[in-house]
């Protein structure tokens, strides 16, 4: 029997729902991706292309003109690229995720289902992305002769993390811009500085003091491609600072969790 | 709580009913929705003058402040003042509704557009909390507020139905095992694997119908859905519904089509201004709503919050019959001429438009339309409508209509562009006969029309 009636104050997050309609986050998702590239000539490769050519512009201005010293000499465009991969990974999912509900009004409004499912959803929409990226990144490691070790296996473990971070703040964001819009705005600027705060350009290592790391380590994005560079490219290996990424972010995620369900029961009214 | 509405065949209508021997079998149907004391609160003030954006609630818990300040220097002597604005700006969209459903039961919904209808089939379907209240709910519901919810333009027909079966509910297995009906239905068969985009608006509702159609929830909740597409696809969706309720579901109706509601339903509920007024089978119930909301004394006032939405920049004001003498009238006779006018206002002006009503007899005959610009003349010199408050009057010619009750519709449309706004039953009125050929006997006349014709009787031969 479910029975309804005014909720009030903080309310259990009921993720079984959630996983009730693990289909609903399945079709959305889908729907995300077909759409993505629908109508565009070149379709499904803007998902290479985009890293792709961005690489190219980093190498350039980063690497050729301004010599950005990268970690144990690794060339710098599959420096780059590496870092590039996860970033863009979390950067399109946490602008996806911020103005998913906002995006998704329409359903809203009309059908019931949990609304934890439309940020889940936008933000697991670039996985597809991602994963035809990374094929080109094992292509240019191949090009640069860079070996393959089992520390591989420890990419699964940040995308994940990846993943989580741009949940976490896309939940309070997505929440924030059903009635604020202002929110919307904020993102661009939030995905630019948290850009500049991650090191996709740069190597972690520039960061002079122990006590700046781990100002930095706030940063889970610094923890992930920190990772990624040391799984792939054999750099130096995350330590302390991982923890403390993972610390931020479930911190983050279980009160986005907490703040979204509180804000859910008004969306439908306000958005 | 476990959400046990959410787990399929939670209904119990299954369980064998156990009675005594010898004794009369007491039926208990179970009840699948109980609502108690539902009210549903929406601020006006969140509407117009929402927040947002954030410098708009800077400036709001600014004066929060003020006001607060400046009240405790005045010794609390602003505080009635407050609440009074604050009464102002709220508006009970449901109040202290209550009613229960029995399992497999067809209950209609009807009122006025802003009666809370809408409102109680988003509390009931979880789209929105109420503010008060509670309702128990037993089965699985399945809410059709629109059709095509969730439909996306750039997906070919095939993928929407997946897309849109999934956003309604269904599982991908139960929607794989019902697509083959599901496209039969639709008769879309040939553009199944065509963006949808590229649809006649005909075929983009049949296909958003056929999905809907195919839901299967113990509990349905129906919103307007059939007030659209063609009369055709209109028969063949309530004759969906019709099997639906004969299944044995729960089905909860709203609907501004009487006939359907009587066809359908055996109960019904009427909303007026959120608050549930009747409750009763459904010929008495439409008897009650047919009165009640219209026949008010030959005017029809349409309230601001009465426009639906996709009016705008038409809006309509008010709808009267006025007699010979220009009284408005709620009567009028066969005899005299009356007039038939239509307030209304535009917010911006408009190319095209034109304003009219279809005049039926309350059993729902038609017996004419007629729009504003139907004289070629007026149509040329009114192209284009400016923005203004207006009234199209038409004059009726004596001794035109026999006895009866009749109705009038509105429509305001741009033929091909647009239909701005439309009232089926807008007001209803008496004619009354007295005076009209043929009276001096008491008998009542068939037909719709009454007039006064010309005859001669002549005399042919001599005896």
């Amino acid at each position: 029997m479910l029975v309804i009636r005014p909720a009030r104050g903080w309310t259990a997050l009921n993720l079984r729902d959630l996983w009730i309609y693990r289909e609903l986050v399945y079709f959305l998702t889908w729907r995300d991706i077909k759409v993505r590239y629908k109508q565009a000539f070149l379709g499904v490769a803007w998902a290479i292309l985009q890293p792709l050519l961005t690489m190219v512009i980093f190498s350039v201005i980063m690497g050729y003109l301004l010599k950005v010293p990268t970690d144990n000499g690794v060339p710098y465009p599959v420096f780059s690229f590496v870092a590039l991969l996860p970033w863009q990974l979390f950067a399109g999912a946490l602008q996806r995720a911020g103005t998913s509900l906002v995006g998704n009004s329409n359903l809203i409004t009309k059908v019931y289902f949990p609304r934890l499912v439309i940020p889940f959803s936008a933000v697991a929409a670039g996985l597809i992305d991602f994963c035809l990226a990374f094929l080109v990144l094992l292509g240019l490691m191949f090009y640069y002769h860079r070996q393959i070790t089992v520390n591989l296996l420890w990419l699964p473990l940040l995308v994940v993390l990846a993943l989580m971070t741009a949940l976490a703040v896309g939940l309070w964001l997505s929440a924030l811009n059903v009635q604020y819009r202002d929110v919307q705005h904020m993102i661009p600027f939030i995905v630019q500085a948290w850009f500049y705060a991650s090191p996709v350009v740069y190597s972690s290592s520039i960061i002079p003091s122990a006590k700046w790391r781990l100002v930095f380590a706030l940063n889970p994005m610094a923890g992930v491609i920190q990772g990624f560079r040391w799984a792939l490219l054999g750099t130096q290996a995350p330590d302390a600072s991982l923890a403390v990424s993972t610390a931020v972010v479930l911190v983050l995620l279980v009160t986005g969790l907490y703040f979204f369900k509180r804000m859910e029961r008004t969306f439908a009214d306000i958005v | 709580m476990h959400p046990a509405g959410m787990l399929p065949n939670v209904g119990h209508g299954s369980r064998p009913t156990n009675f005594k021997m010898g004794s009369r079998v007491t039926f208990m149907s179970e009840i699948a929705i109980h609502a108690e004391n539902l009210s549903k609160r929406y601020r006006i003030g969140a509407l117009t003058q929402r927040h947002d954006t954030l410098r708009d609630q800077l400036v709001d818990w600014g004066a929060q402040v003020t006001t607060r300040l400046t009240r405790r220097s005045n010794n609390g002597s602003g505080d009635n003042e407050c609440s009074a604005e604050d009464a102002v700006n709220e508006v009970w969209a449901l109040k202290d509704v209550s009613f229960e459903v029995q399992q497999g039961q067809v209950l209609g919904i009807i009122g006025r557009n802003g009666a809370g209808k809408s409102t109680l089939l988003k509390v009931l379907s979880r789209i929105t909390d109420p503010t008060e209240g509670m309702v128990q709910i037993r089965g699985r519901v399945g809410s059709l507020l629109e059709v095509g919810t969730g439909f996306h333009p750039e997906l070919t027909g095939r993928e929407n139905i997946y897309l849109n079966g999934a956003i309604l509910g269904m599982k991908r297995a139960e929607i794989e095992r019902k697509f083959d009906e599901i496209v039969s239905f639709s008769e879309v068969e040939q553009f199944i694997d065509t963006p949808v985009k590229r649809y006649s608006s005909g075929m983009y509702l049949r296909l958003a119908f056929a999905v809907a159609a195919h839901l299967e929830p113990e509990i349905l909740v129906v919103d307007e859905v059939l007030a659209v597409g063609d009369a055709e696809f209109q028969r063949k969706c309530l004759g969906k519904m019709g099997d639906v309720a004969q299944q044995g579901r729960t089905v909860l109706f709203v609907s501004h089509n009487m006939s359907a509601i009587l066809r359908l339903t055996q109960e019904t509920i009427v909303l007026e201004k959120g608050k549930l007024v009747l409750r009763a089978p459904s010929p008495e119930a439409v008897d009650y709503y047919l009165s009640a909301g219209h026949a008010k004394a030959g005017e029809r006032f349409w309230d601001l919050d009465e426009a639906p939405a996709g009016a705008a920049p038409f809006r309509p004001i008010a709808l009267r019959l006025r007699d010979s003498r220009g009284q408005v009238v709620d009567t009028v006779r066969s005899a005299e001429p009356f007039t038939i006018e239509m307030e209304y206002s535009l917010t911006a002006s408009v190319t095209g438009l034109r304003v009219g009503f279809y005049l039926n007899t309350t059993r729902g005959e038609a017996v004419f339309t007629s729009f504003d610009t139907d004289d070629p003349s007026l149509f040329e010199s009114h192209t284009s409508r400016p923005a203004g408050r207006y009234i199209s009057k038409c004059a009726i010619p004596a001794d035109t209509l026999n006895q009866g009750r009749y109705s009038l519709g509105v429509n305001a449309s741009s033929y091909h562009i647009k239909r701005y706004f439309e009232e089926e039953q807008a007001l209803d009125f008496t004619v009354d006969t007295a005076g009209a050929p043929g009276m001096q006997w008491s008998e009542p006349r068939q037909g719709v029309i009454r007039p006064r014709l010309e005859w001669k009787i002549e005399k042919t031969h001599e005896r």
